[in-house]
Order: structure tokens, then sequence, then C-alpha cells
């Protein structure tokens, strides 16, 4: 069995596992998204705000933050390592990568809970 | 993907010829595979990826393009629920500014077909259509429905 010690799972068969309910969580909360915005068009400012301060909907958000963060290293942690295969610059590149995915994390938190 | 695409059918068949100038010791295995007489395509240029693997290519590209726009989508979050000015300014850039436009018709097209064909991965995980067949006609319909949400997506935008 190959082990790799960057991937997030430790084991291919549970990032395959991960990247799938993630996929899952991802799925519905765009096509909630989505679904929203196209069924309020003349959407304002207290119905969009009010939606956010319901607390399942900050439970749903959070989960597809968490999904995303998963999702996302799962997915280009693959793409780098098949395509960048320097590992010096592939180790910076996934630095990056975890770096980026942990700032966006905080700042999904900080536009819900923050302010 | 690799190894379909190197025993694709090649169209001009032609044994590679050459000696190998210094073979290296545990390299022989090598140098018999590559100057046995089965035939072998190394011109590029005459292989074509099939659609699954383009598509799979595709979702690869657009997963990296959804990341990278993830800046505008939580700029646009956070700005939208920061006050109503803010929420002002996201409304207000989404119907005028052109650039904006662009920006969120190419990022719903990027998840329009990553979604679509993340949904194939999921057939193929609960085993419909895994076969050859069965691949090149999801990767059709993939792109298919795809290309229909992403002009949904253009006039939904403008």
């Amino acid at each position: 069995m190959v082990t790799n010690i960057t991937n997030l799972g430790r084991s291919g068969l549970s990032d395959w596992l991960l990247q799938r309910a993630s996929a899952i969580v991802l799925a519905l909360y765009s096509l909630f998204l989505v679904g929203y915005l196209l069924f309020s068009p003349g959407l304002d400012y207290a119905a969009w705000s009010g939606l956010f301060a319901q607390t399942w909907m900050r439970i749903f958000s959070l989960l597809a933050f968490v999904s995303l963060a998963a999702h996302a290293w799962v997915g280009l942690w693959t793409v780098t390592t098949d395509y960048i295969k320097p590992t010096g610059i592939r180790v910076a590149a996934q630095s990056i990568i975890i770096l980026a995915i942990f700032v966006f994390l905080v700042w999904g938190i900080q536009v819900l809970w923050g302010a | 993907m690799a190894a379909s695409v190197l025993i694709a059918p090649s169209r001009n068949h032609r044994p590679l010829r050459g000696t190998p100038s210094c073979p290296a010791a545990g390299q022989e295995s090598v140098y018999r595979a590559v100057n046995s007489k089965r035939p072998v395509n190394l011109d590029l240029s005459t292989i074509q990826f099939p659609l699954p693997a383009l598509t799979s290519i595709v979702h690869r590209i657009t997963g990296v393009i959804l990341f990278i726009g993830l800046i505008f989508g939580f700029w646009a979050l956070d700005a939208s629920l920061s006050s109503p000015e803010g929420f002002a300014s996201v409304k207000d850039a989404l119907a005028t500014n052109f650039l904006a436009k662009l920006i969120a018709w190419g990022l719903l097209s990027a998840l329009a077909f990553h979604f679509v064909a993340g949904i194939k991965h999921l057939l193929m995980d609960i085993d419909i259509g895994v076969t050859l067949e069965g691949g090149v006609k999801k990767a059709q319909i993939t792109v298919v429905v795809s290309a229909l949400l992403i002009i949904l997506a253009g006039v939904w935008v403008w």
C-alpha cells in the first residue's frame, strides 16, 4: 500500500470517501444557494442577512465551508502530486494551498458570526 | 489515462529503431521493451484524447478555477452581509459591471461543469455505466448538460 504523509486521510480509501461525502454537502449547498437566489429576484439586505442569521443556515454554511476545505485539499493534493514532480516546488505549492484553505475557512466563519 | 493513450491505435505503425548509447545496470529490461518489434506510436500529434479523458481533465481544471474563484465568492458573501451599503454595492456590481458579470458567469459555468462531472463520478461509484460505452455516453451527457447550464447561467447573469 502506498502511504503518503501529505494527503488528508492518510489513505486513498479515506480520501475517496471524504471527497464523496464533502461533494454531496457542497452539491446540496450550491443547489440551495443558486435556487434561493433564482427564486428571490427582488432580494434585499434584510431578507439576505435574515437568512444567514438563522441557526440552521449557519450550521449548513459552516458544514459547507468545512466540506469545502476537505474537498479542496483532496482535489488540489491530487492535482499537485500528479503534475508537479519536483518536490520543492510541489511542497511550496501545497503549502500555499493549505494556507489559502485556512484563510478561506477563517474568513467564512468570520462572515457567518463576525461583526 | 496515460496507459490507454499509449496503447491507442496508431495511424503510422513503425517499430522504434536506435541503440541505447549507455545502458545503465538494471535498465536492460526497459531497453528490451523499447527495442522490441511491437508497434509504438511516439508521434503525439496523431494521438487524440477520448472524450472521457477530456471531461476528466476539464473536471480538474474547473476545480482549480473554482478554488481561485473562492476569493470572489467569499468577498461577495462578506460584503453583501456586512451592511445594507455592502449588499447594494454587490448587487450593483452584478447588475452593471461587465467584469463582475463575466466573473460571475465564468464561476457559475465552472461550477456547472464541476457539478455535472461530479454527479457522473458518483454514478460510477454506484456501478452505473462503468463500461467503455457507458463512459463515452456519460461523458457526452456531461458535455451537453453542462453546456446547457452554462447558457442558462449566462442568461441569468445578463
